[in-house]
């Protein structure tokens, strides 16, 4: 269906976007662990302060099945639609697309005629994905200009070469494998671009039969997991350039390229340095005068020391929580970098104007391994799991976090059983994060967070083609 | 198939000004370009080889209805236009589809590329050709006898020096439209513009096509 004027959630800069009303519904994964009867389903949550519904789960879809793991997720369209060697603004922000990493199934969920209740309205089984991409365990999603990208795990034998294919918009036709030419790219996790450079980046975790059980630790102490990205180029589809993080450097996850088009840098976070367990932000930028690429770590977090017995097993022998960094999310205005320590259970929020000398300018705790820092509305209650998935409104004003990383990952860090929860966050000018204390969603035992998108656009939904 | 230059000819500068507006014809990429490099100049440069490409398509268009109308009749000709008119505008209703072969690096050759593919992509080109006079062919050497003279000169298909001619008048029309977007939204309206005022001209695009397929037909 086409509009006779663009969707009005497309802007065609980041300023722009920054305009946009605060989101009055937030839509968020949850998952089933195991066998418990349940189905996997899209949460909604009610995000507008004035409703009386404010911080309540409203509308709940549940899937045909349980145990697609599902992860990340994304919109049919969004304000790459403007650009203008690909203009095609009247199509309508209206489906999300919500893969299930272990099932390799991809759901099509229709926003309209209501949000609160969105329809399940096709689902692309794994075995298609296989058959046309020769790819498994999707992954990213994001709305391209020319299309919907998404990426993938590995192979469907669980092996590598983990990469991007894509989706028609319109049909939902699953096309072939993205890449011309992969060069030394085997392993595969996050990918995004900068769209005024024609260049996409793509990051290493490792092969689905690396993960899909947990972390394994002799592949992980023999440094097996991922520590480089790739640049690609996004006109011809090849590899152009890998940039080594350092051996040391392991589970190289989410990439936050700064929104401006103009702006050829961005954020990446790295789960594990194998020396001392802390964790690690690292900016990625061209070199202006030889055009290369490159990579230096402006932030390191270090674990926290803790007595064994407050730690699980896989951490007992190293006496120390580890921060555990497995998501990060960039303001639309590429002036605030927040940064998920889901070990340690703190949220951290950087201003990186300057993005080489990035500045702590606030933190929150909660939950945590070993902290389980409660909520300030129910502070008798500790919580478990820790801020995960992050996600920020257009404006930057609020933060929305949840709990859960990756059920295989749950089990390892937290054995006792993650108890979804997601909270928001209001964060204040020039610096400084709060808890809202009217903001806790609890979830249902058994019903694991984990992305959350917000309706109509938020800072890792949509890409821009104007500066 | 219009048989009257005096109005075949501003017929196809105002065609080509009609296409200029289609941000989707390259004003808009043209602006984000200059955007990208903060230049008014990259606004500029990208202006001659968009119209180049879209020359290109008009061309390419007006040369294949030439070479068709060697060896189909008269009659059928016009239905072959009319038809593929008809059934490209359809499909641009129902279906929006166009090459996205682009990017923001681009030099002057991936613009003409560019401009090309997505002119004959929206049929510009076929939207244009009923426009071409032929009448202007002049009168098919008496003792000429060959085959594709007596074509043309039944008046359906133009020759070279038209095509040439009408296609240029018809670029003329789109250049100064494109430039005239480009320059204004960069320098002047901006980015907000593009929220509130960009038309789904699909839709009219398509009727255009159908309308001109159905006019081919009757005139």
């Amino acid at each position: 269906m086409q509009r006779m004027l663009p969707d009005p959630t497309f802007y065609p800069s980041p300023t722009l976007a920054k305009e946009a009303t605060p989101e009055t519904l937030a839509y968020v994964t949850l998952l089933t662990t195991g066998q418990n009867g349940k189905t996997d389903a899209l949460g909604v949550i009610d995000t507008d302060s004035k409703s009386p519904d404010y911080g309540r789960l409203v509308g709940r879809i549940d899937f045909p099945q349980g145990g697609n793991e599902l992860h990340h997720f994304g919109w049919n369209a969004c304000s790459s639609h403007l650009c203008g060697y690909a203009p095609n603004p009247h199509t309508e922000r209206r489906y999300l697309i919500v893969p299930g990493t272990h099932s390799s199934r991809i759901h099509i969920l229709d926003t309209k005629p209501d949000p609160r209740s969105p329809k399940l309205i096709k689902v692309i089984e794994g075995e298609e994905v296989a058959r046309k991409t020769g790819y498994a365990f999707p992954h990213t999603v994001h709305c391209g200009p020319d299309g919907i990208y998404l990426n993938a795990l590995g192979a469907p034998n669980g092996d590598g070469p983990g990469g991007i294919f894509m989706l028609d918009h319109e049909t939902f036709e699953v096309k072939g494998a993205w890449e011309k030419d992969r060069g030394p790219q085997n392993l595969s996790y996050d990918f995004w671009w900068h769209l005024g450079h024609d260049t996409m980046i793509t990051s290493e975790w490792g092969t689905p039969n690396m993960v899909k059980d947990g972390v394994n630790p002799e592949l992980l102490l023999a440094g097996k997991y991922g520590h480089a990205i790739h640049v690609w180029d996004l006109k011809s589809r090849k590899h152009v350039q890998r940039i080594e993080l350092g051996e040391k450097e392991q589970m190289v996850l989410e990439l936050r390229p700064a929104h401006d088009p103009r702006r050829a840098y961005g954020f990446v976070g790295v789960v594990l340095n194998l020396d001392d367990l802390s964790s690690s932000i690292f900016v990625w930028h061209m070199n202006e005068t030889s055009a290369e690429w490159e990579a230096k770590k402006v932030i390191t977090i270090p674990a926290e020391p803790a007595d064994a017995e407050d730690l699980p097993p896989l951490l007992k022998g190293f006496g120390a929580v580890p921060p555990l960094v497995t998501d990060i999310n960039l303001s639309l205005d590429d002036s605030t970098l927040y940064v998920s320590c889901w070990g340690t259970g703190e949220l951290r929020q950087y201003d990186v104007s300057d993005p080489f000398e990035p500045k702590l300018s606030g933190s929150v705790k909660i939950g945590g391994i070993v902290n389980r820092t409660a909520h300030p509305s129910r502070p008798d209650r500790p919580l478990n799991g820790g801020p995960q998935m992050v996600e920020v409104s257009r404006d930057g004003k609020r933060v929305y976090l949840t709990n859960s990383l990756y059920s295989p990952w749950d089990a390892q860090f937290y054995p006792d059983g993650i108890r979804g929860w997601m909270v928001k966050l209001d964060a204040s000018a020039p610096g400084g994060i709060s808890l809202d204390p009217n903001f806790l969603v609890d979830f249902e035992e058994g019903l694991r967070p984990h992305q959350v998108r917000l309706q109509g656009g938020d800072a890792s939904s949509d890409s821009f083609c104007y500066s | 198939m219009i048989d009257n230059p005096t109005f075949a000819w501003p017929a196809l500068l105002l065609l080509g000004a009609i296409h200029g507006i289609n941000p989707a014809m390259g004003w808009l990429f043209a602006v984000s370009l200059g955007l990208q490099e903060r230049s008014g100049g990259a606004v500029w440069r990208a202006l001659g080889p968009l119209a180049l490409g879209h020359a290109g398509a008009i061309l390419s268009a007006v040369a294949a209805a030439t070479l068709v109308g060697r060896v189909v009749p008269v009659g059928g000709l016009k239905w072959i236009v009319a038809g593929l008119l008809i059934a490209l505008g359809l499909r641009h209703l129902f279906r929006h589809r166009h090459p996205a072969r682009g990017g923001m690096r681009v030099g002057a050759r991936d613009l003409t590329v560019w401009s090309f593919l997505m002119a004959s992509a929206h049929g510009a080109g076929l939207m244009a050709l009923p426009f071409f006079p032929t009448r202007s062919l002049g009168p098919a050497t008496p003792s000429g006898g060959h085959a594709d003279h007596a074509v043309a000169a039944a008046g359906v298909v133009p020759d070279w020096a038209t095509g040439l001619l009408g296609s240029g008048l018809h670029t003329v029309g789109y250049l100064l439209v494109t430039g005239l977007f480009a320059w204004v939204v960069y320098e002047w309206v901006g980015l907000r513009l593009l929220r509130t005022a960009w038309l789904n001209l699909n839709v009219i695009w398509a009727g255009a096509l159908i309308l001109t397929g159905m006019l081919t037909l009757v005139l």
